[in-house]
């Protein structure tokens, strides 16, 4: 017997738990981890670029650009199949981390860049350590100009997080699907899906619009 | 490595189809993503309230949910009743990826246009220049020259986002190189991949540049980015 009406609000309550379940277990986790990684390594990334010994900064710098313009998807498969011995979800977490880190890494580049010239000069002239420069003047004031981009980039990790059917990891959008498949029914659990997607990811970047404006000085 | 040097050869026609179908997604999908941009990114500066209303929840639809989203909808939903629309898989991937970064493109058009200098806008407005003049002979080519570096990164990301379209069965290159796997390693296979989406994009890259130049130089000015 094969539903033949537009929209039918049964299915939407029958896959809602399993696709909640796939949100927080899955979308949730990865983007949250993920992001953690991304946040860090992007800053080690930045750093080891301007400050690391030229052939070590080509070297990073290359491989940060081949992450950066090759798909996520195929960088997913090849860890897939490569690291067999991670958990596909660690496969997960570990290659959005990597991948969004190089983006991130050139949100900090423009943000050390942004600080201006003379609060470099003040640390010489308080005779500061290199270390004390970075940690106590220099990144406290890269960062803050940085936060709504980074944020921006958490959003877009987070809208990506279906890529993950790829590697057979079951998030939102692949327990939509699975629901689908076994009831021959799309409409309802992807449109959930996609209200979902949008529900958490519109406050968030409204929220960041009103953070770029005020840290905007 | 000989094998897998054997294996690369015997499957080297498959994979100049599916670079084939990979190109035909990322220009098909850059083609109507700029179309949409272009018209969505002009309708949300309208002064009529509906139709900028209208722009502004197609773009924020779009950029909101996920492509996989829009991708599968088109491709599973469709099918089924009431619909009953079977679509070309190719033509739903260029669809969904059109969209999509129409939508993000959208956002760009938009700023741009809204970042032209004030006194440009009131200069057209002291030669009594109509609207359509204004748009197409002075704010348009300032704001182009201002949309080409984010354009080009967006370009690159669809370039990217295609790869995704193997899960709707369409034979693109990475889907050939999920073959070639089982055949050879995991390493060379998808390092070859990486390899030529590299390659792809770098290409595309270099394109969006020369258009930024020239951009720029009709404008009488130096290109900022290199």
């Amino acid at each position: 017997m094969i539903d033949t009406s537009l929209w039918n609000w049964d299915h939407v309550w029958a896959s809602l738990p399993d696709m909640l379940m796939a949100f927080v277990k899955v979308t949730l986790v990865v983007t949250i981890v993920g992001s953690a990684i991304a946040i860090v390594l992007g800053l080690v990334i930045a750093l080891v670029r301007r400050s690391a010994p030229k052939p070590i900064s080509r070297i990073v710098t290359f491989l940060m650009n081949f992450i950066r313009m090759t798909p996520l998807v195929v960088q997913l498969l090849f860890m897939y199949y490569a690291l067999t011995s991670w958990s596909p979800l660690m496969v997960g977490i570990a290659v959005f981390g990597v991948h969004y880190a190089t983006f991130m890494a050139e949100v900090y580049r423009a943000g050390i860049d942004s600080v201006p010239r003379g609060q470099w000069e003040a640390t010489t002239a308080l005779s500061m350590s290199p270390g004390r420069t970075w940690i106590s003047v220099i990144i406290p004031q890269a960062v803050r100009a940085t936060v709504p981009a980074l944020g921006n980039y958490v959003i877009s990790m987070f809208k990506e997080t279906p890529f993950l059917v790829a590697v057979s990891v079951i998030d939102m959008v692949g327990a939509a699907r699975a629901y689908g498949a076994d009831h021959f029914r799309f409409t309802e659990v992807f449109i959930v899906a996609g209200v979902l997607f949008l529900i958490a990811s519109y406050p968030t970047s409204l929220l960041i619009n009103r953070l770029e404006k005020r840290l905007a000085y | 490595m000989s094998d897998y040097l054997d294996a690369f050869g015997r499957a080297l026609p498959q994979l100049l189809d599916g670079l084939l179908i990979t190109v035909v997604l990322t220009l098909g999908g850059a083609l109507l993503a700029f179309v949409i941009a272009i018209v969505l990114g002009l309708v949300a500066r309208f002064d009529n309230i509906i139709l900028r209303g209208a722009a502004r929840i197609i773009i924020e639809l779009f950029r909101g949910t996920s492509l996989v989203v829009q991708l599968f909808f088109f491709f599973f939903v469709l099918p089924l009743p009431p619909f009953y629309t079977q679509l070309n898989p190719i033509f739903v991937g260029v669809l969904a990826l059109g969209l999509n970064y129409g939508a993000y493109a959208a956002e760009v058009v938009r700023g741009s246009i809204n970042s032209v200098a004030a006194g440009q806008w009131e200069a057209t407005t002291a030669l009594s220049m109509t609207r359509t003049q204004r748009m197409w002979r002075i704010i348009f080519p300032q704001a182009w020259a201002l949309m080409i570096p984010s354009l080009n990164n967006l370009l690159i990301q669809l370039l990217k986002g295609t790869a995704v379209v193997y899960t709707i069965t369409i034979v693109d290159l990475t889907a050939v190189f999920n073959k070639l796997r089982v055949e050879t390693s995991v390493y060379f296979a998808y390092g070859i991949a990486l390899v030529i989406y590299f390659i792809l994009a770098y290409l595309l890259m270099l394109f969006m540049n020369g258009l930024e130049k020239r951009a720029v130089h009709k404008l009488g000015r130096q290109a900022v980015s290199a």
